[in-house]
């Protein structure tokens, strides 16, 4: 039936449209930072991350904290915190919302099971220094390097 | 509609480095005016001197691993420095080199009211905070 091979040629490429960015988003890719605050304020002392990396959970208890930002005093004045909180809820991803570090989420666990000794070389320095072994972090590329 | 000459553009772009740097000046001289007013009817003008001291410390009450500005920034204030845990690059802090350091209000504050209490643990004074300024100008 010509109706059905038009469905059937339509319907393959579509299904695969519709995977490729779900397969991407949970192997190597998540959407870049597009927010200037969020840009400036996260990236003045560590990488920006990308909102995709922790569930809205645990965006807005790091954004309720700053003056305590894993030991640091990382306080904004609050406009611009609330924007920065907003953009990252909007975009968050999954994970467990009772953990604050992305380090500590689940599947950052799983995709870095190999030698502590590994974080501690110069180059690396902090295991959240992520473009240290993955180049395109600041672009959302988490490709196994 | 009527063309631009590009040697206008040139021109108008070779104006605008000058104008951009006598923001900047401004700016910056608008926040140490700023400070200055705040240290009230003794003042008698800020010290580069004392701003070098500062900046390289070290300094006791903070936080053992930030004893000084120049454990981040080096003591060299031309250099790039690092974040201390993250090792981020941070832009030199001598104005020659980033001029449009201290150019913002809200920023000069946000990073005195983080990083004082980091290096002397305490705030800074509005006499220190102007010596730190006119010591990173004139580098």
């Amino acid at each position: 039936m010509a109706l059905r091979r038009h469905f059937l040629c339509l319907a393959l490429p579509l299904t695969l449209l519709a995977l490729a960015p779900a397969f991407a988003d949970e192997d190597e890719w998540v959407p870049p930072v597009r927010h200037a605050e969020t840009l400036k304020e996260c990236g003045e002392c560590h990488m920006a991350f990308q909102p995709a990396l922790l569930p809205a959970g645990s965006w807005r208890a790091i954004m309720g904290n700053l003056s305590d930002h894993f030991g640091e005093d990382a306080s904004l004045p609050p406009a611009t915190a609330a924007s920065i909180e907003h953009y990252l809820v909007a975009g968050a991803g999954r994970g467990d919302p009772s953990l604050p570090r992305i380090t500590e989420q689940r599947w950052w666990r799983h995709e870095h099971d190999f030698s502590p000794g590994r974080f501690a070389r110069p180059e690396v320095r902090s295991k959240i220094n992520c473009a240290a072994c993955h180049q395109g972090a600041e672009n959302g590329y988490y490709e196994d390097d | 509609m009527k063309k631009t000459s590009p040697l206008l553009i040139l021109f108008l772009i070779s104006l605008s480095a000058p104008a951009l740097a006598a923001g900047n000046d401004a700016a910056r001289k608008d926040i140490l005016d700023g400070y200055a007013a705040a240290v009230g009817p003794g003042f008698a003008g800020f010290s580069a001197e004392r701003g070098r001291a500062l900046f390289l410390g070290p300094h006791a009450g903070g936080k053992p691993e930030t004893p000084a500005c120049a454990t981040c920034h080096t003591p060299d204030p031309r250099a790039t420095g690092h974040h201390y845990r993250t090792g981020r690059d941070i832009p030199p802090m001598a104005v020659s080199v980033t001029p449009d350091r201290f150019t913002s209000q809200a920023e000069v504050e946000k990073r005195f009211g983080r990083d004082c209490p980091a290096v002397l643990g305490r705030d800074c004074s509005p006499l220190e905070k102007g010596d730190f300024i006119t010591y990173l100008a004139g580098q």
